[in-house]
C-alpha cells in the first residue's frame, strides 16, 4: 500500500522547467562543464585514486539547492506569502533526496569497479552500474518515504 | 582540446541531470539527481579511451569513497537547514567541509598506496 501511495505521488511537473531563467541554465551548463574540467586536471596531476574522489565531488550541489530555495520564495511570493523559511525547508528535502542519491552514486561506482577489475567491456559495465544507481536511489528514497 | 571537450560534455550531462531533477516530484525524489553520476559519466569513455580500463577501475574505487563522503556531507546540510533554516547556499558552501575530511579520512584509511 504505501509503496503504491508512493508511486502515485511520482509525477513529471514540466511547468517548473520555466521557473529557471537561461541565465540559471547558462550558469548551470558552466558550472557542470568547470567541474568535469577540474576533476580532470586533478586527476592528470595527482593520478587516479585522489582524481577519483572527485568523480563524486558536490561542486554543483550549493548551487542547486539555492535555486530550490529561491524558485520556492519566488512561488509563495506570489501567492502574497512570506516564504523563506518553508522555501529553506524545501532545500533540506532536496538535500535528502541528493544523500539518498549519493548513495545510489556508491552503487555506480562499485558496480563500475567490481565490473571493470573483473575484464567486462566498458558498454555493459556503464549499463549495470547505471541500473545499480537507479535501483539503490529508488530503493533508498522508497524506503525513507516508508520511515 | 580534450579539455574543452570535457568541459562541453560535462556541461551538457549536468544540465540534463538537473533538469529531471527540477521536472520530477515529489522534491525528494528530485533530489536524488542532484547526486546523479554526471561527472562520471561525462568523463570515463574519454579516459577509458586515453588511460585504458585498469586506470577508470582505479578510479571508480576512489569514487566508492567520494560518494560515501557526498552521503554524509548531504545528509549534514539537509539537517541544517531543516533544524535551523539557515540560508542555503551559505550552508551548502560551508559545510563541504565535511566532505572533504570525510573523503580525506578515507583516502587516508583505505586508498592511499
Amino acid at each position: 500500500m504505501g509503496s503504491l501511495v508512493a508511486a502515485m505521488r511520482l509525477h513529471l511537473q514540466f511547468e517548473s522547467l520555466r521557473e529557471t531563467t537561461p541565465m540559471e541554465y547558462a550558469k548551470r551548463f558552466l558550472f557542470g562543464g568547470a567541474v568535469t574540467v577540474i576533476a580532470t586536471l586533478i586527476a592528470d596531476r595527482y593520478g587516479p585514486v585522489i582524481g577519483g574522489l572527485f568523480l563524486a565531488f558536490p561542486g554543483i550541489f550549493p548551487g542547486g539547492i539555492s535555486l530550490v530555495e529561491k524558485h520556492k520564495i519566488e512561488r509563495e511570493t506570489e501567492q502574497g506569502k512570506q516564504g523563506v523559511l518553508s522555501a529553506r525547508g524545501e532545500a533540506a528535502v532536496e538535500a535528502t533526496g541528493a544523500s539518498i542519491g549519493a548513495l545510489g552514486l556508491a552503487a555506480f561506482a562499485l558496480t563500475l569497479w567490481k565490473g571493470l577489475t573483473a575484464g567486462y567491456a566498458l558498454i555493459p559495465v556503464l549499463i549495470c552500474a547505471g541500473a545499480a544507481w537507479s535501483a539503490a536511489s529508488w530503493a533508498g528514497w522508497w524506503i525513507r518515504e516508508k520511515m | 582540446m580534450h579539455l574543452l571537450l570535457r568541459f562541453i560534455i560535462g556541461g551538457i550531462v549536468v544540465s540534463l541531470f538537473a533538469v529531471l531533477g527540477d521536472m520530477i516530484k515529489p522534491e525528494s525524489l528530485g533530489g536524488v539527481f542532484a547526486a546523479a553520476p554526471t561527472i562520471a559519466l561525462a568523463t570515463i569513455a574519454l579516459t577509458m579511451h586515453k588511460q585504458g580500463a585498469v586506470y577508470v577501475a582505479i578510479e571508480a574505487r576512489s569514487m566508492i569513497a567520494g560518494a560515501i563522503a557526498f552521503v554524509l556531507y548531504a545528509s549534514a546540510v539537509s539537517f541544517v537547514l531543516m533544524r535551523y533554516r539557515t540560508k542555503s547556499l551559505a550552508t551548502a558552501a560551508s559545510l563541504m567541509v565535511v566532505w572533504f575530511g570525510t573523503a580525506v579520512g578515507l583516502w587516508a584509511v583505505w586508498l592511499r598506496p
